[in-house]
């Protein structure tokens, strides 16, 4: 295949990609988009495959077949729950790919150029391994903190902030090093071995900083660092439909952590800087009060005289598999007339958009979740509002107390409504181990036990 | 323990103090029940329904004050009508009362129950918090009255409360104004709203605007800077200048609305008079006061204790035992609070009583213990009340500019002008070849920013695991390097494109499997 008709297939695979991720707009088109995806990725690989470049091909298909099989039976099994693992461990590949490309890159002696362009050149390979191996180590920490392999407190290392700065500076004077052996043809892989080494620790350190509560945070962070990890190789490479690409999930993943910030009101700098609650303002004003526990018939009751209901789900509904029958209560409840709806914060589950994904997966129609910021004004016609597995993102202090360690957070206002149901295992703080003022409120009424027993009950309660 | 529930003397209370619901879970609290024959009639309810949930049936009431270990009442003892005998000679020496008792007006009552050595507890003293809430007898009984207001109002008035259209001819709502929007106006607002009213509200703590206009009622504002809360959230007295202006308001609003509501008590002291017999002229003949403060002298000048009159062509309705007019409801609700006191004071549901001093709901509301009167208790620690905050975002706010060295102006252009050196940079170095690559990299990156604001925020996990499928395109770096010379490079190569295609199969199959699960 002539080289223009390559990169004329690149560009086909580019708008292609382009247009993989419009079609996520909304759910009608999707499906076709991620097909146009496939096709992309198809074109693409046959067109290089088949380019002058590629000779052999046992080494190609070999690996290509065990790394798609591996990938396939992966994305067969994965448990919804755990898609935030499977995505960052995902990332990590990215990361280490790139560490990988770029290495061959480094050792490849048939490049023939000089110059600023090469000095360039060197830089993009030094730049690529870098931002690869952060990638591949982060990831990797944020896979084991999410399947809580590894414990989900910060770890706060003293003088933390001047380590990250120290690391950085060793990052600097390599790449100087590394530079000039290039030039001067001496032994550059060393200074490059020791960089990997360096980005590696600082990867781990930066995500082991990091608390569970900005998880969702870290992985859109991540999956930003990957795009650009491709992005580098790209330059690396002159292959600008890498550039592209890497591009377009660099700046997918800057958005997200940008909405999952904005979402928690906490500043994208100090989430990386990790260390979730230090040096906020003053005490936290204390809950004190007593909270009004209901039965399950009860809150059947209270549901069939109500008219209009918002669900709001947590994580702690997925943990609880209490999903499938928060919808047979959803369908039983519709089927009656009423109004049902599911109120979803942005930070609601543990990756962006997790928990649309676990209640699309326990079949409840997409049309009746909505955001926050749609129904966060009519609060007041709700009659009944059920809180299951959630508490930080239902909490008033965020509103109301400056010195709260998630004030100014925008919260889903359940009180508003007339009454709120909060499930509960028992009485404990949340995620972010703040007290929450909303159980103690006069119109919230709590439904301690497990979250997929107590809805059962309530199931039946209703259906008999 | 025994409880023993007399039937009310009173003239007129149709409420018993224990519904058979109550007495159930009382029952189950490890207590025997006893009530006097016929207590429960005059509220709909019969000895047969006691008898069913095993409440013992006691024919006379003397009998029953012997035998109770613990009596519980709706009213404050008094004269025995038929036996010629009061209630308190009938409480055994030592014996436990539980009813309404008002130890402020009644201090002789307080004596001779002190003198009796008994242990009263009030169910008007108990102290509002939100941990009382479930006993606060007060709060529910003014829930009713408010509620009733409406409805004796409604009675005696001469039209619609709704707005209606009809063939024959248009018909205007009825106008109501509430005064005082406690537990018994804002009751009083939500069922006059609920016929369809127009409900105007006053109440001089500025505090309670957001609840009467939760209920879609109109609050009416004063035009004067004054704080009407006192302790414990009731009201307190006003300047002279606050109630003259309150009074004009009045005044206005006294010719205008179809009937007033007035609710407005001030804790030990008689009903402030807000009405007068000038407003009273003023009002439209046919129009209603129903004055909720007619126990306490009644906040309307020419209101008479429990009369219904009509002066000036204005009805004004002056009963002081509304809640005993629903008396079952009524019953209903005491009952709960009395049992929500006995499960209180009894936290080991072995049917006995600890009337615990260091418990502060039971401090307040125990008046007289073992015979010494321990009424009024210390002012109970306020902790519902949220603690001012007009200090805490002051102090934020200071601390935020310390923080900056930079002003903020510049803050602003900051990124812009670092960005701008980069490029600056960046540009003055880079050779040509570099710089088409980097013009694509900056349009890729304006293309992502567009497309992905775009991404409903219910597909984000999707978008994630697409993004995971399309960054292995890094797959393509490895494929031109396979062919290339050199063994180790092709091991390296080869690695990546295994791992690459990892990204690719998963990323996009579990797209797929999450994007078929997207149904409506």
């Amino acid at each position: 295949m002539s080289q223009s008709l390559v990169t004329m297939s690149y560009i086909v695979a580019t708008i292609l990609f382009i247009f993989s991720l419009s079609g996520l707009s909304n759910q009608e088109t999707a499906r076709r988009g991620n097909y146009y995806g496939m096709l992309g990725m198809a074109i693409a690989i046959i067109a290089t495959a088949l380019s002058a470049s590629v000779t052999s091909y046992a080494i190609l298909i070999v690996a290509l077949l065990i790394g798609g099989a591996i990938g396939a039976r992966a994305a067969l099994k994965v448990e919804m729950t755990q898609m935030p693992e499977l995505v960052a461990i995902m990332h990590s590949l990215v990361g280490m790919a790139a560490v990988l490309v770029g290495y061959a890159n480094f050792m490849d002696s048939t490049i023939t150029i000089g110059g600023v362009e090469k000095t360039i050149h060197e830089m993009e390979i030094y730049i690529g391994i870098l931002i690869g191996a952060v990638t591949f180590s982060g990831s990797v920490i944020a896979f084991g903190k999410l399947s809580e392999k590894i414990s989900g407190k910060p770890m706060l290392l003293p003088g933390r902030h001047w380590f990250n700065l120290m690391l950085l500076i060793a990052a600097f004077v390599l790449g100087y090093v590394f530079l000039q052996q290039v030039e001067s043809g001496g032994n550059a892989i060393i200074p490059l071995a020791i960089m990997t080494g360096i980005a590696l620790i600082f990867g781990v350190h930066m995500v082991m900083a990091i608390g569970g509560a900005d998880m969702p945070v870290v992985v859109s962070m991540l999956n930003s660092y990957s795009g650009w990890a491709a992005a580098a190789t790209g330059f690396m490479l002159s292959n600008d439909l890498l550039i592209v690409t890497g591009a377009l999930v660099g700046s997918s993943g800057a958005i997200l952590s940008y909405i999952m910030c904005r979402a928690m009101n906490r500043n994208f700098i100090s989430v990386i800087a990790g260390g979730f609650g230090t040096g906020s303002g003053g005490e936290a004003a204390v809950v004190e009060g007593e909270v009004q526990p209901i039965s399950a018939e009860e809150t059947a009751q209270l549901l069939l005289d109500a008219k209009n209901i918002m669900i709001i789900p947590g994580y702690g509904m997925a943990v609880a598999q209490a999903q499938h029958t928060v919808n047979e209560i959803t369908k039983l409840l519709r089927d009656k007339g009423k109004k049902v709806g599911f109120g979803i914060h942005p930070v609601a589950g543990r990756m962006p958009g997790h928990m649309n994904v676990l209640l699309a997966e326990a079949k409840v129609p997409y049309d009746i979740v909505y955001e926050m910021d749609e129904i966060n004004e009519d609060w007041a016609h709700v009659d009944v509002s059920i809180v299951i597995g959630a508490n930080d993102i239902v909490n008033p202090s965020a509103l109301d107390d400056p010195n709260s360690p998630i004030a100014g957070m925008p919260v889903l206002e359940c009180w508003k409504g007339e009454t709120t149901v909060v499930l509960k295992r028992s009485m404990a703080s949340g995620y972010a181990g703040v007290g929450n003022p909303l159980f103690v409120l006069e119109n919230t009424r709590m439904l301690f036990g497990d979250a997929n027993a107590t809805m059962q009950a309530v199931l039946k309660a209703l259906k008999g | 323990m025994k409880i023993g529930i007399p039937k009310e003397i009173h003239p007129g209370e149709k409420r018993v103090a224990t519904t058979p619901e109550a007495a159930e879970q009382i029952i189950k609290l490890g207590f025997s029940v006893l009530v006097e024959s016929g207590a429960g009639l005059a509220a709909n309810i019969s000895d047969e329904a006691y008898k069913e949930v095993g409440v013992e049936i006691v024919d006379n009431a003397k009998t029953l004050w012997k035998s109770a270990d613990i009596v519980m009442k709706v009213r404050a003892p008094e004269q025995h009508p038929e036996l010629a005998l009061d209630e308190i000679d009938m409480l055994s020496e030592g014996g436990r009362l539980i009813s309404f008792i008002w130890p402020a007006q009644n201090e002789q009552l307080m004596q001779k129950l002190a003198a009796k050595n008994a242990t009263v507890l009030a169910m008007d003293s108990v102290p509002r918090m939100s941990r009382a809430q479930k006993l606060d007898a007060l709060s529910s009984m003014a829930n009713i009255a408010g509620y009733r207001a409406v409805i004796e109002a409604a009675q005696h008035f001469g039209r619609f409360f709704t707005g209606q259209i009809t063939a024959a001819g248009k018909i205007p709502p009825a106008k109501v104004l509430v005064i005082g929007a406690g537990v018994a106006g804002l009751a009083a607002i939500g069922t006059a709203k609920s016929m369809g009213a127009i409900v105007r509200a006053f109440d001089t703590r500025p505090e309670v605007k957001e609840q009467i206009e939760s209920m879609d009622a109109e609050f009416l504002m004063l035009d004067f800077k004054e704080e009407g809360a006192g302790a414990g959230g009731y009201a307190k007295t006003m300047s002279k200048e606050f109630i003259e202006a309150e009074m004009a308001l009045f005044a206005r609003q006294a010719m205008e609305v179809d009937i007033i509501i007035t609710t407005a008590l001030i804790p030990g002291k008689p009903a402030p008079k807000l009405i007068t017999e000038g407003m009273v002229k003023s009002m439209k003949p046919g129009s209603i006061i129903v004055d909720l403060a007619a126990e306490q002298g009644g906040n309307c000048a020419l209101t008479e204790k429990d009369q219904v009159l009509v002066k000036h062509g204005v009805t004004i309705i002056g009963y002081s035992n509304l809640p005993s007019r629903l008396a079952n409801q009524s019953s209903q609700l005491y009952a709960t609070n009395l049992r929500h006191l006995l499960t209180e004071l009894c936290p080991e549901k072995n049917g006995t009583i600890n009337v615990n001093m260091d418990d502060e709901v039971l401090r307040g509301t125990t008046v007289i213990k073992e015979g010494k009167i321990t009424w009024p208790p210390p002012p109970p620690k306020l902790s519902a009340a949220p603690a001012p905050q007009t200090e805490a975002p002051a102090y934020a706010s200071v601390k935020e500019q310390q923080k900056s060295i930079v002003p903020k102006s510049i803050k602003q252009f900051m990124p812009l002008i670092i960005g701008g050196l980069v490029l600056f940079g960046i540009g003055s170095v880079a050779p040509t070849s570099f710089m088409t690559h980097f013009t694509v990299f900056v349009l890729a990156c304006f293309i992502g920013y567009q497309v992905i604001w775009n991404v409903s925020a219910s597909l984000h996990t999707p978008l994630m695991s697409v993004t995971n499928a399309i960054s292995g395109i890094i797959v393509i770096g490895a494929l031109v390097q396979v062919s290339a010379q050199g063994f180790v490079i092709s091991i390296l190569a080869g690695l990546a494109i295994l791992i690459a295609s990892i990204n690719i199969a998963g990323g996009f199959l579990v797209t797929r499997r999450m994007l078929e699960m997207f149904r409506k």
